[in-house]
């Protein structure tokens, strides 16, 4: 299986504070792969930093076998730096795109605290998703020159809507929906920018043991529908262990245990993380 | 060295003096927007309500009476527009708070227009503080003098104030984190009420000073001195006091001295003179690009 | 497209047509020195920065204050370029300089790169401007309209710009013809014909793909970042907009008040055309124009009363004397930010359904009463 994402000794650190430590991971195509971890383990820091919206401190992060993101510590950085394998990468180009160029090359994301746009519908959510698929510049977009483009921007938004079950809230406000209805609008506009692969940050938050399951499902079936890879945060275990292909634990900022679910429930580290190891006395 | 100070030392000493004046002005900013994250743009404007209060008030009153009274109204004033304009909109966007400010500072100017019926007071010539003084050969005021010292003087007070009083602890708690000190019991109102107030009372001691120097009051006259404080306070990195004052007289001597004669790039230095204001926006654009926490401040993470 | 969209879209154009058509009309039969003109031609004129600062301030979510100096931008390039070249090397506005500018074009034209110069600038501006957040990005575009009315003062640079002196005896709008005759366009009518088409432009932007980007960032800059969308490169190109359109509104006013000086555009012109933005609701387009009118309309013609001595009937020279309209004024401004915060629209837009509701509820307010 050829690997879509790679993660080769990532380390974010801010100020003196190593939030995510020579982390290495991969995603093969096609996989749902779940990081998961106590709670400020460094798992959304992980996804910023996949996404572009942190700049990691060093490492590099591979997508469909070209470094996308590559850093290593300089300025001051370079005297506080506290992570490992600090050499290794000092002589490579660094590569710092912002997050709407990560976009670009197909990586979407959903957010742990839903971050829909406020003041639209639930129809203008998902098309605006899409505007950066457009073509059209905006001498065109004012002049109405690219009306065709926009409107079969229009029936994919509506198409998409569809296929989430959302088109009967299609003019609804998104922040007036049900909370499950956003968490399902925001992956719906994360799948409009036409990705390959699908970060979500803990779908399932909030969600009761019903929910979830559905959302379990839905999952399996998005990914099957638009041919996706899954990246995912999650705390609820079932969800976890339910769906995913393998599993990375995370433990302050370090990489403790990776493996498929059953490997990784009867890792000892792993229970100690969760549970906590009884302290000396 | 020596030659180029002597020569420009009207400039130098009239620097130092504005400086000190934009410092006092400089601290309301800074106080006010690390508490609130709000740019007071009423600030100036109640910088230049106290001289106008002063011109009145000293029309019939005499000075030692006057004086004090111009620090309670302005206090006042500064107490009653958060009260009205800032505290309803406690929860409200920040877009909001600021155009609320704004539109106190357009209230505060056309009231003063109004009053003023648009003509320039002539401020009152304070005992002492406006008679001249000769230094190594340049003719200035005992104000000129006085600003840097006094300016010194309450600086160190205030810090003092901040640094050991249980009213400066909250506010050092607030400014670093407004919800936290909300739920350990601080008095936010009150913290912020209090901001204002001395925020004020500097502002007013600035235009005592101020004014002395520049003997007339309109209602714009608050606009530009209070702009450039701000400034001051980005430069010195905003929310820290001791980066507002230094900031303040760097802006303070550069624009007197782009004011003074001697010729900068071959043109002479009167053709510099309409820069004088502009240069204090282009030193503050250069700031907020090359370091956008200014001297003294604290970068802030968004957290996602 | 569907038939109630359609038919919506006829009725806005029946309307419209209706506007201009009674503009064209009064213009025939009033006089034209009636202050009815004033009000429509400087409300109209004002529609259109407050329309274009809405752009940049509710719809893209910048707070940026540096519309005054755009508008400096538009007034001078307008009246440089539209100069006669007689005049120009005349002394009647050039007194203490030789005007190096040798050419002169036509209205068209010079409203044309009124706004190009314009955007140009806000371009350049932009570049480190616009990584700000909020609050440094309003006081430095407030900055840079300061240093441009600096700039535009500025001796050196006075065979351009004629230093602080006025520039004077351009196209104004006594002087515009219609094109290629020497018949003149009636002045009231041009100015809307401008703005109609400026405002047209934006409403179709603001509803188009670009346009949602915009609301996107107001929105959750973040998410707008997640899904693809260039903040920077969006956030420039709605500043460019937005100034182009203060550039040719600056133009205008140029053109409607026949002398135009730097020392007019100061930072209190931003902030009365934020507070009009405010007032007509921040991220809608007709509550900008709606307020734009009433705020000239009150200030040019109703409350004139307050700074006249007599208002309502009521004598009171001491207290209704110079000043007490604008201080009236900033009282009202006050209360609507403090109380009203949505404004007059708050972000929707002017419709016949809400106008048709509007009227009922006033109809049904009446019927209770008795």
């Amino acid at each position: 299986m050829k690997d879509l994402l790679r993660l080769e000794n990532v380390t974010m650190q801010f100020g003196g504070v190593v939030a995510v430590n020579n982390l290495s991971m991969h995603v093969g195509e096609g996989e749902i792969v779940a990081l998961i971890g106590p709670n400020g383990a460094g798992k959304t820091t992980a996804f910023n930093c996949i996404t572009g919206v942190y700049e990691p401190s060093n490492g590099v992060i591979s997508y469909d076998g070209k470094a996308i993101i590559r850093n290593h510590p300089t300025g001051r950085m370079r005297k506080i730096y506290a992570g490992q394998e600090s050499g290794k990468y000092a002589d490579e180009k660094i590569l710092n795109p912002t997050p709407d160029e990560i976009t670009k090359l197909g990586i979407a994301r959903t957010f742990q605290n839903i971050r829909l746009f406020r003041s639209m519908t639930v129809f203008e959510n998902v098309l605006t998703a899409m505007h950066v698929r457009a073509k059209e510049n905006v001498f065109s977009a004012v002049l109405r020159l690219s009306w065709r483009e926009e409107k079969s921007m229009a029936e994919d938004a509506e198409k998409l809507l569809e296929e989430q079950g959302l088109l009967s809230h299609r003019d609804d406000l998104a922040t007036s929906l049900p909370y499950g209805l956003q968490r399902r609008l925001e992956i719906a506009r994360a799948l409009a920018t036409r990705p390959h692969l699908l970060l979500l940050d803990e779908p399932a938050a909030g969600m009761n043991p019903q929910e979830t399951q559905e959302l379990s499902a839905f999952i399996r079936q998005i990914k099957e529908r638009y041919d996706l890879t899954v990246l995912m945060i999650e705390h609820h275990m079932d969800l976890v262990m339910g769906i995913s292909d393998r599993i990375y634990v995370l433990d302050f900022g370090s990489l403790i245990a990776e493996g498929t679910p059953d490997e990784v429930q009867n890792n000892q580290r792993v229970i100690d993380a969760y549970l906590g190891v009884a302290e000396d006395v | 060295m020596a030659d180029f100070l002597h020569q420009n030392l009207s400039y130098f000493l009239s620097g130092i003096s504005v400086g000190g004046q934009y410092a006092l002005i400089a601290i309301g900013y800074t106080m006010v927007y690390g508490i609130l994250r709000l740019i007071n743009f009423a600030h100036g404007d109640v910088f230049m309500c106290a001289g106008l209060i002063m011109v009145y008030l000293s029309s019939s009153l005499p000075f030692a009476v006057s004086v004090p009274l111009v620090l309670i109204f302005t206090v006042l004033l500064g107490f009653i527009i958060e009260r009205v304009a800032y505290r309803p909109l406690r929860s409200a966007p920040r877009m909001s708070v600021m155009i609320s400010a704004i539109g106190v500072s357009y209230l505060l100017q056309n009231a003063a227009l109004y009053f003023t019926g648009g003509l320039a007071k002539v401020y009152p010539a304070l005992p002492w503080l406006s008679d001249s003084v000769v230094i190594w050969g340049a003719t200035t005021r005992v104000v000129t003098i006085v600003t840097p010292f006094l300016t010194a003087a309450l600086v160190v007070l205030l810090t003092l104030l901040i640094k050991h009083t249980k009213i400066g602890m909250a506010m050092r708690a607030v400014s670093r984190d407004f919800e936290t000190s909300q739920l350990m019991g601080i008095r936010i109102n009150r913290v912020i009420s209090i901001t204002f107030m001395i925020g004020s009372l500097l502002a007013a001691v600035a235009s005592l000073l101020y004014f002395t120097n520049y003997a007339s009051v309109t209602p714009t006259s608050g606009s530009m001195p209070g702009l450039k404080a701000f400034v001051a306070a980005v430069f010195g990195g905003i929310g820290s006091i001791p980066g507002a004052v230094i900031g303040a007289f760097i802006i303070g001597i550069c624009e007197n001295i782009i004011k003074g004669g001697s010729s900068i790039f071959g043109i002479p230095g009167s053709g510099w003179t309409t820069f004088s204001d502009a240069f204090t926006f282009a030193f503050l654009i250069i700031i907020l690009i090359v370091k956008p926490t200014g001297l003294f401040g604290e970068k802030a993470v968004d957290k996602v | 497209m569907d038939r109630a969209k359609r038919n919506h879209l006829i009725r806005i154009f029946i309307a419209i047509a209706v506007v201009y058509l009674a503009i064209l009309v009064l213009e025939f039969t009033l006089r034209p020195t009636n202050i009815l003109f004033t009000v429509l031609r400087k409300g109209a004129i004002y529609s259109l920065v407050a329309v274009s600062m809405n752009l940049l301030n509710g719809f893209t979510g910048l707070f940026s204050l540096g519309q005054a100096g755009f508008m400096l931008l538009g007034a001078y390039t307008y009246a440089i370029f539209t100069m006669p070249v007689s005049v120009k090397e005349s002394e009647r506005v050039y007194k203490y300089y030789e005007c190096i500018v040798g050419f002169d074009t036509g209205a068209f034209i010079g409203l044309i790169a009124a706004g190009l110069v314009a955007a140009f600038f806000a371009f350049l501006i932009g570049l480190p401007v616009l990584r700000l957040k909020s609050d440094y990005l309003a006081i430095a575009t407030l900055g840079f309209a300061e240093i441009l009315r600096a700039i535009f003062q500025w001796d050196v640079l006075g065979p351009l710009t004629n230093g602080a002196n006025l520039l004077r005896e351009y196209k104004d709008l006594t002087r515009i013809t219609l094109p290629f005759t020497d018949i003149p366009f009636p002045p009231t009518l041009f100015v809307f014909i401008v703005v109609g088409i400026c405002i047209l432009l934006i409403v179709l932007l603001i509803n188009s793909s670009y346009g949602r980007a915009f609301k996107a960032i107001r929105d959750d800059e973040t998410a707008a970042e997640a899904m693809g969308i260039n903040l920077f490169r969006h956030k420039e190109l709605s500043f460019v907009i937005s100034s182009f359109f203060a550039g040719v509104s600056g133009a205008l006013l140029a053109a409607f008040q026949y002398t135009v000086q730097a020392q007019q555009f100061k930072s209190m012109m931003t902030y009365e055309i934020l507070l009009i933005v405010v007032i007509g609701g921040i991220g809608s387009i007709s509550g900008s124009c709606i307020a734009s009118f009433l705020y000239i309309a009150l200030s040019e013609w109703w409350l004139r009363g307050l700074d006249m001595g007599r208002f309502l009937g009521i004598d009171a020279p001491d207290l209704f004397r110079s000043g007490f309209r604008r201080l009236v004024f900033s009282v009202i401004i006050m209360i609507i930010v403090l109380f009203f915060s949505k404004g007059i629209m708050g972000d929707k837009e002017l419709s016949f359904e809400r106008m048709k509701g509007f009227v009922k509820g006033i109809g049904r307010k009446k019927g209770v009463s008795k």
